[in-house]
């Protein structure tokens, strides 16, 4: 059984928010494949909201406060991420985007990633396709095949088949993340700073061919 | 232990009378501010280099001449120079030229300047940022030490047969730091030639400087110069004194406030508890100071900015004046608590010729000589 940590990145505003809520069906889902792949699964819930004027003053001053840079790094070195976010404008949240600006480029290089998204109505669900995942693609990421998207009227649509519904669609995209993540190929970011490039490796990379 | 301050040179208007001070002005008011910064006792001037508005000072060898020959002790120095877009060659020439105007009061602090436009306004590139300053400096390095060197490299056109001139001062080049306040390999480089290094954690919270210093130190080590409690350590740091402590605060809240830097960010008293930033009463400013070393160790060289944001230049000679005064308190303390093995202050002229004379170099200076033959 190997230990794998799983990060949910939050950018719902009310309380309670139906993104927080499919955040956390997306984890149960997840965690429960991982579960029965023999996993073990170690979670933590990341509400933007909560760093929010954090992440504006990162933005100004170029400096995360010590709160900020501890849940970056839990971001950074998980095994999984599931990212979701409420559409506002026909894209991620203003919120959502700052969080992942501050991180740096290439700091979730083949992290696999499960992207979902919240909305009045279903009509905004592409924005998973054309402002989630390249976005995710950008940053390294590896993004899962679904994405799952949850209108208001998807989480009660008793007319809808169960393998079509919202939760099939969870499950789905969270198989996916579990299976990602239990082939275990991503190598944690080797942290430069205990790790140093050899400064005769920097020297010699100077030199003419 | 070195006391003094560093300027950027920008030209900020006065948030609380809305005026801009004329360039001229500027300029006359930094001379004005480095003498006085003699005057009151500190040890170190340092000035900044930038090719962009709003700032003025884009050749800080002339500033730095001309304040020589206007004061008699203060180190100058700068904050900082920048080893990517300059020759090398030239930052050679300028500094061994301004190091025997000065007899010898001169090092200087390489940075590699973050402002993307003014690489290719140099005909460099941002992105070659580390790559420029490794092999700018490695050529910089031979060129103050060998008297004719033949060189090739990626950035600029091969030297055969070349000699800078003036050569350093007494064979002495000038002590040179690498600043870097987020850069791995700029500590690295540092600790790899046995220099200084300088955090301007005036924007980081300690928890990083921790981190920066602490991987300098350990590879300071590494390669041979000494224990890592004697690596040479600079930090920055931002104070704003007034006697009473609400007075400080308060004269001080509307050019935070609309600082390019922080402006519209955190609150003062936020930005105050997670960097260096003290605005309050001269023994404030001390305590806050002593607790540097408890994240970066015990170091040998504090630089204060404290003629930005607007200030006028009037505010900025009481503050010098402030300075002056918790400047022998603060040496007392920092003396008082550095073990007999750590060095007090970084090499200068005078001790590097001392020790050399005496035939005991007081720091291992150069690369590793089991290293220099990997060496371009």
């Amino acid at each position: 059984m190997t230990d794998r940590s799983l990060v949910v990145v939050t950018a719902g505003l009310s309380q309670p928010s139906s993104t927080r809520l499919l955040g956390d069906r997306l984890l149960a889902a997840t965690e429960r494949a991982l579960r029965e792949a023999g996993e073990e699964p170690r979670t933590e819930v990341v509400e933007v909201r909560e760093h929010a004027q954090d992440l504006v003053n990162h933005f100004l001053t170029g400096v995360p406060s010590r709160r900020l840079q501890t849940t970056i790094d839990a971001v950074v070195a998980a095994d999984g991420l599931i990212a979701v976010t409420p559409i506002f404008s026909a894209s991620y949240s203003g919120l959502f985007k700052v969080f992942f600006d501050v991180i740096e480029h290439e700091a979730l290089a083949g992290l696999p990633v499960l992207i979902g998204a919240t909305g009045g109505t279903a009509r905004h669900s592409l924005a998973l396709e054309h402002a989630m995942r390249p976005l995710f693609t950008y940053l390294g990421g590896s993004v899962m095949r679904t994405a799952v998207y949850a209108a208001s009227e998807d989480w009660g649509a008793p007319d809808v088949p169960a393998d079509a519904g919202l939760v099939a669609r969870i499950d789905r995209a969270a198989a996916e993340l579990a299976a990602a993540m239990a082939a275990g190929t991503r190598a944690a970011p080797a942290d430069p700073f205990e790790n140093p490039i050899p400064f005769e490796d920097l020297l010699r990379s100077q030199r003419p061919e | 232990m070195q006391f003094g301050i560093f300027s950027v040179s920008d030209i900020t208007t006065d948030p609380t009378t809305g005026r801009t001070p004329a360039e001229h002005e500027r300029i006359e008011a930094v001379v004005a501010i480095a003498r006085k910064a003699e005057e009151v006792g500190l040890d170190v001037f340092a000035l900044g280099e930038h090719h962009n508005p709003p700032f003025f000072s884009s050749s800080p060898t002339t500033t730095l001449a001309y304040i020589a020959a206007k004061t008699e002790r203060i180190i100058l120095s700068t904050a900082t120079t920048l080893i990517t877009t300059n020759d090398p060659v030239k930052i050679a020439e300028d500094y061994a030229m301004l190091q025997h105007l000065a007899d010898g009061r001169v090092d200087l602090m390489l940075g590699r300047g973050n402002t993307g436009p003014v690489y290719p306004w140099f005909g460099q590139d941002i992105r070659n940022g580390i790559p420029l300053a490794v092999e700018n400096y490695a050529l910089l390095h031979r060129l103050w030490r060998e008297d004719v060197v033949d060189w090739q490299g990626t950035f600029r056109t091969p030297l055969t047969g070349f000699t800078a001139v003036p050569r350093p001062l007494d064979g002495i080049p000038p002590f040179v730091w690498h600043g870097s306040i987020r850069s791995p390999e700029v500590a690295e480089q540092a600790a790899y030639y046995g220099d200084g290094f300088f955090h301007n954690n005036i924007f980081w919270p300690g928890f990083h400087v921790r981190r920066m210093v602490g991987l300098y130190r350990r590879r300071y080590e590494h390669y041979g110069h000494g224990p890592a409690d004697t690596a040479i350590v600079g930090l920055g740091g931002q104070v704003f004194m007034r006697p009473n402590s609400q007075d400080a605060v308060r004269e001080f809240r509307p050019y935070f406030d609309h600082a390019p830097v922080y402006g519209g960010g955190p609150s003062l008293e936020e930005y105050a508890d997670t960097t260096p930033l003290t605005v309050g009463s001269p023994q404030q400013v001390i305590e806050r100071t002593l607790g540097f070393r408890e994240f970066a160790g015990d170091y040998q060289r504090q630089l204060f900015l404290v003629d930005h944001a607007g200030l006028p230049l009037k505010t900025v000679l009481e503050q010098l004046e402030m300075l002056g005064e918790i400047v022998p308190v603060l040496r007392r303390e920092f003396d008082a608590v550095r073990p007999a093995h750590v060095p007090s202050d970084p090499p200068t002229h005078a001790s590097q010729k001392a020790s050399r004379d005496a035939g005991t170099p007081a720091t291992p200076e150069g690369p590793p000589p089991t290293l220099l033959e990997a060496a371009p």
